[in-house]
């Protein structure tokens, strides 16, 4: 019994965390935002460091670790607040890694896992998908309606931008006819995928609550710092409460999806309704505390708030994840008292 | 990360589950206290006679030297097996590692064996009617005479005094020094007439507590416990026991009364209700992160000796929890809720002490808030 990160995982997530802290400093990160680009180059760097590919197998050309690295990098992702593609090409590798056939994995996974063939993963609704992360520079989307998917190539899809409230993340509806279907468990790549997102909103909750306790210690109002308030400090102490839950329930949902994938679904949907309120509550406490400077463009808290808000409404909402979290743990109820 | 258990955990497990099946003395008598609390005992004597009293405890105390995943195993398992509580609750998780850790030899002799046994109840004389939250401004005096003190004052929430033949007990020894530095720790015999222990009726119309008045009540000096004017560091010692002693327990205890929870909802039609299972969702949810933050918590006290502050989220967290899930279980059990039932009412009145006992939340906030966030102190 250990629940902790191997001294390799540590080493991941200090290298992840300099590198990122350096790579997007604030004035690099606005600039980011505000033209709603990336920076090749810094992508490049990742990939070179084998971050896209980081859990895919050795035998497809990545690393040959596991969900615990990748929400390892993701956690690190949402508290750099990075924008970049490796989100969206990792959903692709997982959906692919779980529910392609051999060959389909021989045919994408490298190139998913170089980074040089990236790939993104949207939700059907209604016949198209309205809302996929990194379309446009994708080489391969793949499409999933319930538990059924199937990859098409970029050239052979419509893809649209789209304009959200999440400008550290590029969008695009997606419709197309056909494709190739993937015929495994599409089911388990997408809790994955789920507890992956888990992870980079903890990031971002972890972030949001280090600004707004940074900005208690110093604001002073009424002759001392709003910090002693317990208006506040206990504001924040509630903060806290929910990155370490938000971070607990990810850590365990990435555990299992590596050492027991019977617990994954449960433990994928518990941290993704978790974080994603985690996510919200926490940055918008944050920008109470901050007051009237919160609300303006010029502060970035909003960017985070944004980024925080999206994430909780992509691969499953709070509620939808909630309501299969009372499934599954109603049945398992009703399976130890049968 | 290893979430399992090793082969010397599991058999330690099995070892208890087994053990358990066969011994487990059936459900507490309800209704007659006294009844009870007699229950009580004969089942902490059966505990102790096979060993499983005091797990946590060193072997050379009459202990089992548990690990802590050990001693985390055995509470869940007791709750697992909703086995009673032994009657010596305070002694076991409070009073016996307090005497360990900074008693005299010469106590130890004197103290432990009969803790184990459940032949001396403990009980915790700490909160007064002045001094709740702000514990360290207490006022019961204890003054040297004779190579004795005496102590005057008055105690409250002690819980077992009735019942107790000791009583943990923490007193002003010195006003003239800053107020944490005057205090002394004590063990104070209850059986004497200046010590008149008088019921507290609690909402839910028990009474587990007690006030306590001391008029001139005597302590030899050989029942200081730790030295003179470090009572606090002692306190400290004593409360931080209650958290960690009763951590693993009470997570179990939520798992289990969750799943009751889940029962109560099918048999009220409610598990295919929207609302209802939304939130039955949201408490799966916070009891495992609560179950899973305990062992982050456990692992970092392996490695580094020192309660990370995952340890000072799980009590309140476990409050919040155990007040939602039996405001739940009321909402589901619809217009017939109030109705008194021995199921639900009890446990539904009594987690409104949750927040309060063992540190309210205020102040448990405050500690987060100050010692894990570094925010700046209001006083």
């Amino acid at each position: 019994m250990n629940f902790d990160f191997t001294d390799d995982q540590r080493t991941i997530k200090s290298t992840a965390k300099e590198f990122l802290a350096a790579r997007f400093k604030a004035d690099k990160l606005r600039e980011l935002a505000e033209g709603g680009e990336y920076d090749s180059a810094i992508w490049d760097e990742m990939r070179e460091l084998g971050w896209a590919g980081i859990f895919i197998d050795e035998e497809f050309e990545g690393q040959g670790l596991g969900v615990v690295e990748l929400a390892i990098l993701m956690e690190e992702m949402g508290y750099a607040l990075a924008p970049s593609p490796f989100f969206s090409n990792a959903a692709a590798g997982l959906l692919i890694q779980h529910a392609g056939s051999e060959d389909q994995k021989r045919k994408w996974l490298p190139g998913i896992a170089s980074g040089e063939q990236p790939g993104t993963v949207g939700e059907i609704k209604n016949g198209s998908a309205p809302l996929v992360s990194d379309a446009e520079d994708a080489a391969l989307i793949v499409l999933f309606d319930c538990d059924r998917a199937s990859v098409v190539e970029r050239s052979a899809a419509d893809v649209q931008k789209v304009d959200t409230i999440d400008s550290t993340r590029r969008f695009a509806s997606v419709s197309a006819e056909g494709g190739e279907p993937l015929e495994g468990d599409v089911q388990a790549g997408l809790d994955r995928i789920a507890t992956a997102l888990s992870a980079e909103l903890t990031g971002l909750a972890q972030r949001t609550m280090e600004m707004a306790v940074d900005y208690a210690k110093e604001r002073k109002q009424f002759e001392r710092p709003i910090g002693a308030y317990q208006a506040v400090s206990h504001r924040c102490a509630q903060m806290l409460m929910e990155v370490e839950s938000a971070r607990a329930l990810t850590y365990f949902a990435a555990y299992a999806a590596d050492a027991e994938p019977e617990e994954l679904s449960l433990a994928a949907s518990a941290a993704k309704a978790y974080a994603s309120d985690a996510g919200w509550r926490v940055s918008a406490s944050a920008l109470q505390v901050h007051g009237g400077i919160g609300f303006t463009w010029e502060h970035d808290l909003h960017f985070f708030l944004k980024r925080a808000k999206t994430d909780g409404h992509l691969f499953g909402t709070a509620r939808q994840h909630r309501d299969r979290v009372a499934d599954l743990a109603m049945a398992r109820t009703a399976a130890a008292t049968a | 990360m290893d979430l399992t258990l090793s082969p010397d955990e599991e058999a330690f497990r099995d070892e208890l589950r087994t053990w358990l099946e066969t011994h487990h003395p059936g459900e507490e008598p309800k209704g007659d206290e006294e009844e009870a609390f007699a229950f009580r005992r004969e089942w902490q004597t059966k505990l102790h006679e096979a060993g499983w009293a005091g797990v946590s405890w060193p072997k050379e105390y009459g202990g089992r030297g548990a690990s802590l995943i050990e001693q985390a195993i055995y509470s869940a398992e007791m709750v697992r097996a909703r086995a009673p509580s032994p009657a010596n609750v305070l002694g076991l998780a409070m009073g016996g590692p307090t005497v360990i850790g900074h008693g005299t030899e010469e106590q130890k002799e004197r103290f432990i064996q009969p803790i184990l046994s459940g032949e001396e109840i403990w009980c915790q004389g700490f909160s007064e009617p002045d001094s709740g939250s702000d514990l360290a401004s207490l006022k019961t005096k204890a003054v040297k005479d004779n190579g004795d003190w005496v102590v005057t004052g008055q105690k409250v929430w002690t819980t077992f005094a009735h019942h107790s033949k000791w009583c943990m007990l923490v007193a002003r020894t010195d006003p003239d020094v800053p107020k944490h530095k005057g205090l002394t720790y004590f063990l104070m015999d209850m059986e004497q007439d200046a010590v008149q222990v008088r019921p507290l009726r609690q909402i839910t119309g028990q009474a587990e507590f007690n006030e306590l008045f001391l008029e001139e009540a005597r302590i030899p000096d050989e029942n200081v416990i730790g030295g003179v004017g470090n009572g606090w560091m002692v306190a400290i010692t004593t409360l931080m026991n209650e958290r960690s002693g009763l951590a693993f327990g009470a997570m179990a205890q939520v798992r289990r009364d969750l799943n009751d929870l889940i029962e109560v909802a099918r048999e009220n039609g409610l598990d295919e209700d929207p609302v209802t299972r939304q939130r039955i969702a949201q408490l799966h949810m916070e009891v495992e992160a609560l179950r899973i933050n305990a062992y982050r918590g456990l692992t970092g006290i392996m490695k580094t000796g020192q309660p990370g502050p995952e340890g000072s989220l799980g009590k309140w967290a476990w409050s919040d929890i155990n007040q939602s899930l039996t405001e739940a279980a009321m909402e589901i059990r619809g217009h017939e809720a109030p109705i008194i039932d021995e199921a639900w009412t009890y446990r539904f009145l009594r987690a409104r002490a949750n927040s309060i006992e063992g540190g309210t939340t205020e102040i448990l906030r405050n500690i987060i808030a100050e010692r894990v966030l570094g925010m700046p102190k209001l006083r």
